[in-house]
């Protein structure tokens, strides 16, 4: 009962908060909208009993990500400022092609049958997860550890050198000045 | 699992999630918010993975690393996407995206 | 004897046009002309001393002269058995062509740093008076019958060239065009002729298809169409190509106008050696023709006939003296070909052989004398006109002794080497056909009326008047005359009959004073016709054109052989081939393309709106595409 009720806590949550996301017109209150959404997404993860995903979530998307685009709207946007929204007709053909898309979506996931693994459930904890992907064996991650390992420094590298500034007529004489 | 929960429920929130995050894509102006559109839609993706791997194949871990890595995918697809938007809004003095259309016939 | 050395008698020519039209306009003038002079000076002396060395030194006498290829590299591999090669090939004609070649062409480049000092163009004259040595040394030392076309072609392009020297004059544009052309549709002849005879003999190589034994003559009697078999049919293909270099009936209307090209040009190309290269072609396949093919050895025989006469009767009625000349040449060419196709092989049968390249030898000295002459004439009043010219013997005295040789030599005076080759010619068709005797002799009067008549209206005649007193030419120019001079009066003493002979073997050879003596008699009946009505003016002239108006009006005009031509392209081959060719081109072939590309273009134009660059256009494209296609396969499939 109590599970129920959490859930549905949790889905309104998503549901709503994800929907404010793309309607706000202030952009700073869709970037808090969309922390709640991770949050709540958080939630479902702790109802799952995946504390260590739960945890991920909470650090790297809420505490990481959503802190990375709050900074990015401070540099590029003024706080007064209330964003333009689409015109009537955009919004109208997203919607339907949208609406179609989930209701075909819906359809064919509510009309299949999925059959639940009636199997133990192993709980693993934090300690299994962590010897699972440093682990070369059959069952190990150390692949795509590696392979997100380089992701990660590659994407650094690149964002570093895309939002670098370039160095203008002026700096290059200043610099010659000096 | 979760007593009296089915896996369906947790698909119907995925899915309404990604929708809406499509939808944000389509419609919003401001690129940082298109960006977070595509953020709720990684997100719903890693919900969906979670929630097969504990009602289908509780034993493995697959679904474990795979929501790992999307969220890795993701923090680098914002890193790199947010210095791209600061390069735009250095060129073109806005991060509208109906300015950003220089590549065109 | 190792003839190796022989090829760079062709590549040292080669070499400096290299030179000079790499770096000829760095140089000053002067080294440009002494370059290309001495390169080919050089190669002179290398044929002498092949020629000494072939005919003499290391000949045994009493055989028959080989025939060596002093070098031979396969080029092309067309077929197992047909590969085309490269090589020098050395046998008494083609190294009787090496001395005449190389000493008109080096008389005309030493005459030339006299003739063209002061031209913007000095450098290009002599690159291309190069280039021209070039390709006509390696036409006649060629081994095969393709490398000879390879050079026959560069011939034409170097002749072209020179032609159209002068190329701000539109006149000389023309000339040059015209030469190539008509050269050129002539030279379709001669590669179908090499392309049928190769294609049946299976070979490219002189030697194989000379060989009196070889498979050349042995299938002449094989397949026939029209009465004639394939062997005569290819001969007659590739006299066309000879013909047409050599200015023979119907393609001559080239050589008159290439006169447009400056005068040294004229006495080396188109008097001395490249209009040769028709006669040097039947000649070096004379045993083909005649062993194998008699009938068109009689074609040849025919068309020289006739063109001789005809050019000689142009020839009378000509004002420019560059245009005498000109016919002149024509004339003597019909002479040589006529004398090869009268000839028969082997021994005192190849008497007009013998005769032929003999006169071919003698002709290149007094006519390239003849032009060059004429040159220092036109050097001294700037005028092709003898209407302009006149009693001229007083200021140019060498020039004026020289061109009297020459006259006296073409007239077949003897002891002038003339007569002695006329003289030759005349026996051989003699012994063959009467009636081709009949047109020579004729010929030879004429010969020596129109050369005296354009002797007595320059040296001669009334006029003294000019804008400035005509002064004699510089001593570059004045020495080749005298040398060529020389060559004119003492080459008829040369033992041809034992050197250049169809076998290769000498024959005892005399002359044949029932011959000889009436043709001096026509040749000084035609000198004094000529003394009578040109030494000092009178009216006889104008009285004879008038007794004899309508011939001498067609030939004034050339027998109307220019507007016949241009009637045939103009009005036939422009109006009702070309024409509907040109619109079939422009409207089916262009039309096609042209709407290939507009639809493609119309398309693009209307569809280009699609990239709009506005991002969320594509992803909304994208995502009702997903759905749709999703909705395609899962549901409706």
């Amino acid at each position: 009962m109590l599970n129920e009720f959490m859930f549905i806590l949790i889905a309104v949550m998503i549901l709503v908060f994800s929907i404010l996301t793309v309607l706000t017109r202030k952009i700073l209150r869709a970037a808090v909208y969309m922390l709640f959404v991770l949050i709540s997404t958080a939630g479902l993860y702790f109802m799952l009993s995946y504390n260590f995903l739960a945890a991920v979530q909470l650090t790297v998307y809420a505490g990481g990500i959503v802190v990375l685009i709050i900074f990015s709207i401070l540099l590029t946007s003024h706080l007064s400022e209330r964003a333009v929204m689409a015109p009537f007709k955009q919004s109208l053909f997203s919607a339907l092609a949208t609406l179609a898309g989930a209701t075909l979506t819906l359809v064919t996931i509510l009309r299949y049958s999925f059959i639940p693994n009636t199997g133990v459930d192993p709980q693993f904890n934090i300690i299994d997860v962590g010897n699972a992907l440093v682990s070369y064996n059959r069952e190990g991650y150390a692949l795509p550890f590696e392979v997100v390992s380089i992701l990660l420094l590659a994407a650094m590298i690149g964002s570093i050198v895309v939002a670098k500034k370039e160095p203008t007529l002026k700096d290059k004489e200043a610099k010659l000045d000096k | 699992m979760i007593q009296n929960i089915p896996l369906s429920y947790f698909l119907v929130i995925s899915t309404a999630m990604f929708f809406i995050g499509i939808y944000g894509f389509l419609t919003r102006r401001n690129l940082i918010t298109m960006l977070m559109s595509v953020e709720l839609i990684l997100n719903s993706v890693n919900i969906n993975f979670v929630a097969f791997n504990k009602y289908l194949f509780p034993q493995h871990l697959q679904g474990h690393f795979f929501m790992l890595i999307v969220i890795a995918v993701a923090a680098s697809e914002a890193a790199v996407a947010i210095a791209i938007i600061i390069n735009i809004y250095r060129n073109f003095k806005s991060i509208d995206v109906e300015n950003v259309d220089e590549m065109k016939f | 004897m190792d003839y190796t050395y022989t090829l760079f008698i062709p590549l040292i020519p080669f070499f400096v046009f290299l030179v000079l039209g790499l770096m000829g306009h760095k140089m000053p003038p002067i080294v440009a002309g002494l370059i290309g002079t001495l390169g080919l000076g050089l190669s002179t002396v290398l044929s002498y001393f092949t020629a000494i060395n072939y005919f003499w030194t290391s000949h045994v006498p009493e055989t028959a002269y080989a025939s060596i290829k002093g070098f031979e590299v396969p080029w092309l591999h067309l077929t197992e058995k047909l590969t085309i090669h490269l090589g020098v090939l050395i046998d008494p004609i083609s190294v009787m062509m090496l001395v005449v070649i190389t000493t008109v062409s080096l008389m005309v480049h030493i005459y030339s740093i006299g003739y063209m000092k002061g031209d913007p163009g000095f450098y290009r004259f002599f690159s291309f008076l190069s280039l021209f040595s070039f390709s006509m040394l390696g036409l006649v030392l060629a081994t095969n019958i393709f490398q000879m076309y390879i050079f026959w072609e560069l011939v034409g392009v170097s002749s072209f060239l020179l032609i159209g020297f002068y190329y701000e004059k539109p006149s000389a544009v023309a000339a040059s065009k015209k030469a190539f052309i008509v050269t050129r549709f002539a030279d379709l002849g001669f590669l179908i002729g090499i392309l049928m005879l190769s294609f049946n003999t299976g070979t490219f190589d002189f030697q194989t298809l000379t060989d009196p034994h070889g498979p050349a003559i042995a299938q002449a009697g094989g397949v026939a169409f029209m009465g004639m078999s394939v062997l005569t049919w290819s001969l007659i293909f590739i006299f066309v190509g000879g013909a047409g270099k050599s200015a023979m009936f119907p393609f001559h209307i080239w050589l008159p106008d290439a006169m447009e090209g400056p005068t040294p040009v004229s006495a080396l190309i188109h008097a001395a050696t490249m209009v040769v290269a028709g006669v040097y072609l039947v000649a070096r396949l004379f045993p083909v023709f005649a062993l194998g093919a008699p009938d068109a050895l009689h074609v040849v025989a025919w068309i020289g006939g006739f063109s001789s006469i005809f050019a000689a009767m142009i020839a009378c009625t000509q004002t420019d003296i560059k245009r005498v000349l000109a016919y002149s040449t024509m004339s003597q060419i019909g002479y040589m070909m006529l004398a090869l196709g009268v000839s028969g092989y082997g021994g005192e049968e190849g008497l007009g052989f013998m005769a032929s390249n003999f006169h071919l030898f003698t002709h290149a000295m007094f006519k390239a004398l003849l032009f060059l002459g004429a040159g220092a004439v036109i050097h001294a009043v700037h005028s092709n006109e003898i209407g302009d010219m006149g009693n001229l013997r007083k200021y140019l005295p060498i020039t004026h002794m020289t061109f009297l040789i020459a006259c006296l030599t073409i007239a077949g005076i003897p002891p002038f080497s003339g007569f002695f080759s006329k003289d030759e010619i005349l026996a051989a068709a003699f012994r063959d056909n009467k009636m081709l005797f009949a047109i020579e002799y004729i010929v030879a009067g004429l010969t020596a009326f129109y050369m005296f008549r354009l002797y007595y209206g320059i040296f001669w005649g009334k006029k003294t008047h000019y804008h400035h007193t005509p002064h004699e030419a510089p001593k570059v120019m004045t020495i080749p005359l005298l040398i060529l001079a020389f060559g004119s009066v003492f080459a008829g003493f040369l033992p041809f009959h034992n050197l250049v002979t169809s076998d290769g073997k000498g024959f005892e050879s005399h002359i044949d004073w029932m011959i000889a003596i009436p043709s001096v008699l026509i040749g000084v009946v035609g000198i004094a016709i000529a003394t009578v009505m040109y030494k000092s003016e009178t009216a006889i002239p104008d009285k004879m054109a008038q007794s004899f108006k309508h011939l001498y009006k067609w030939a004034h005009r050339k027998f109307y052989m220019d507007e016949v031509y241009l009637f045939v392209t103009r009005k036939i081959i422009f109006r009702y081939i070309s024409t509907p060719i040109a619109w079939f081109d422009r409207h089916i072939v262009d039309g096609t393309m042209n709407g290939i590309a507009g639809i493609i273009q119309y398309t693009a134009y209307s569809i280009k709106g699609l990239q709009s660059g506005k991002l969320q256009q594509y992803a909304f494209v994208f995502v009702s595409g997903t759905v749709i296609l999703v909705l395609i396969f899962v549901y409706l499939v």
